[in-house]
């Protein structure tokens, strides 16, 4: 399918430019290990004491955290490619604009999907005990969030202005950092006062997570699994329909 | 064969007062197979619109066109399989190198990748750049670049080429080697080349014709040597020994002198045809027992024609920008 060749291009290329950064690499790889040799052992003390599993319920957090930091900050990548008029240059050519947001993404969640391996391995050497069926289906849901977060910082910084992409930076701020807090990533939204715990259901990653808990508790049917996916994939659905939408835009 | 042709195409926007603002008004136009023909007008005129509007990167908010066989608006993908594009500040990746830029670019026209490379090579042969073959395109000089974007905008052998204001921003020399490069994609390889400018000498050198546009429309239209003929006029100097008022006297008015303006002893003459006129307006002189000492005839140029068309000169720098 000529699409998919299209997405490939695309795809070839964020690869090489992101595999000849060793920096990158090195950077990328390091990420989920600080999380978890930083911040684990001090959430131990604070969780264990609930009774529950302290890997169990961090690390899943930690999976989405990583998708959020990680995905949604890839925007950046493109804004030096708009500027230096690569996407306009690209959009005349008989390429499919969807292919120049879909190979993007597709760079995106191969990389993801790589930390997120190495996180869960590294997190088994500390201890934790999962299963691997529930933690493919974390994974799997890891990666449709991925897929989302990745497609909409691509539009947002398609939405800004003309010579405002310095403003990327604090408008993704500004929405990541509260999707974190109100996610229960770091601590579980019911350790929270009720008034947090409501606000937070509008916040499709507090469903993510609490899905991936349960999955890697060995629970596959229960409603949290099912609200989790549910979430996960309406959100992917939305984000790349919304993403192939400011690509295509401004077009004939 | 018509490689572009244009019936009234439009685009008018809103700015951020809200106010509708009409970069092209209606544009009518056509290019044959072949031509080298230029837009030529000052910044703000219309010309990167136009352009971006016939190269499927803006939608026209009214009007149609055809080009290079492709309509516009039914089959935009058609038409960029067939045309070559390149823009204004076209875009390379600033840490590709050139080579890797030309391939994934012909990769993008559904070439192979074998294909690709080897048109790659053969493009920077002919383009002068074999040696930046490995270099970051963000290393490049800006005469380089530019021959760049031309192998970019000519990877798939398109038939149609546009360039948008092409040597803006180049010294001299580079200047006159894109002009000779450009030459070369009409004269080797048979393509049309369609573009725009606000260089008057651009235009005069590389156009078989020139489109002056001027705040959205096309107001004039025809080779450069007939536009300077029929509207700009020659400009006859005539530096005389003595008497220059009675000279002024007996040349104004004759022979289709329009204007006779005084500097010094030099009187100026603005004449149409005033290269085959000069020889009658000396011997009119001569009959007036003038003497002149020395003549010059200076040929229009653009801006002459430029400034009777519109009013303004094209070197003024313009307020409005689209």
């Amino acid at each position: 399918m000529r699409f998919l060749a299209d997405c490939g291009i695309i795809f070839r290329r964020q690869m090489s430019t992101l595999v000849r950064s060793k920096l990158s690499m090195t950077a990328a790889l390091i990420q989920p290990v600080l999380y978890l040799v930083l911040f684990g052992p001090m959430l131990k003390g604070v969780v264990a004491s609930s009774g529950a599993d302290p890997w169990k319920v961090y690390v899943p957090g930690l999976l989405v955290q990583l998708a959020l930091f990680g995905a949604g900050y890839v925007g950046f990548s493109l804004i030096p490619d708009l500027n230096a008029g690569v996407i306009e240059r690209l959009r005349v050519t008989p390429i499919s604009r969807y292919a120049l947001l879909f190979g993007r993404v597709a760079r995106d969640v191969v990389l993801l999907g790589a930390q997120a391996i190495v996180l869960t391995a590294m997190a088994f050497l500390l201890g934790l005990r999962a299963p691997i069926g529930g933690l493919a289906v974390a994974i799997g849901i890891v990666v449709l969030l991925a897929v989302s977060l990745s497609a909409l910082s691509y539009s947002l910084v398609l939405a800004l202005p003309k010579a405002a992409e310095h403003l990327f930076a604090p408008v993704a701020n500004t929405i990541l950092l509260p999707l974190m807090l109100l996610s229960g990533i770091l601590l579980p939204m019911s350790f929270g006062p009720k008034w947090l715990d409501v606000v937070s259901h509008i916040i499709p990653f507090r469903f993510a997570v609490n899905a991936m808990r349960d999955l890697f508790d060995g629970q596959y049917l229960t409603a949290a699994v099912g609200e989790g996916l549910a979430v996960a994939i309406g959100l992917a659905i939305f984000s790349v329909v919304l993403g192939g939408w400011t690509f295509t835009k401004e077009n004939a | 064969m018509e490689m572009i042709t244009a019936r009234g195409l439009a685009r008018s926007f809103r700015n951020k007062k809200g106010e509708t603002v009409h970069a092209v008004k209606g544009v009518d136009f056509s290019v044959r197979a072949g031509e080298i023909v230029g837009f030529l007008g000052p910044n703000g005129a219309g010309k990167t619109t136009t352009l971006k509007m016939l190269t499927t990167l803006l939608k026209p908010t009214a009007g149609s066109a055809t080009v290079a066989g492709y309509d516009l608006a039914a089959d935009p993908q058609g038409v960029r399989t067939a045309i070559g594009y390149v823009g204004q500040s076209s875009g390379t990746a600033p840490m590709a190198s050139v080579r890797e830029e030309l391939v994934m670019q012909g990769e993008c026209y559904r070439m192979s990748r074998t294909d690709a490379a080897a048109r790659a090579d053969e493009l920077l042969s002919a383009l002068d750049l074999t040696e930046q073959a490995g270099t970051m395109t963000m290393l490049l000089s800006g005469g380089q670049r530019r021959r760049l974007d031309i192998a970019l905008g000519l990877i798939q052998r398109p038939q149609l080429v546009f360039l948008d204001e092409p040597s803006t921003g180049l010294d001299p020399q580079s200047r006159t080697n894109l002009w000779e490069h450009i030459r070369r994609l009409r004269d080797d390889h048979g393509a049309t080349v369609f573009l725009s400018t606000h260089y008057l000498d651009e235009a005069d050198a590389l156009c078989d014709r020139v489109l002056i546009i001027d705040k959205g429309r096309v107001v004039a239209e025809d080779s450069p040597e007939e536009l300077k003929q029929h509207m700009g006029h020659d400009t006859v100097s005539v530096e005389v020994e003595s008497d220059v008022d009675r000279a002024r006297a007996v040349l104004e008015g004759r022979l289709g002198v329009r204007n006779v303006a005084v500097e010094g002893t030099t009187l100026l003459l603005s004449v149409e045809y005033g290269n085959r006129r000069m020889m009658e307006l000396l011997r009119i002189l001569d009959d007036a027992d003038v003497v002149p000492l020395s003549v010059q005839v200076t040929r229009p140029s653009l801006n002459d024609v430029f400034m009777t068309v519109t009013g303004r000169s094209a070197e003024q720098p313009d307020a409005v920008s689209a």
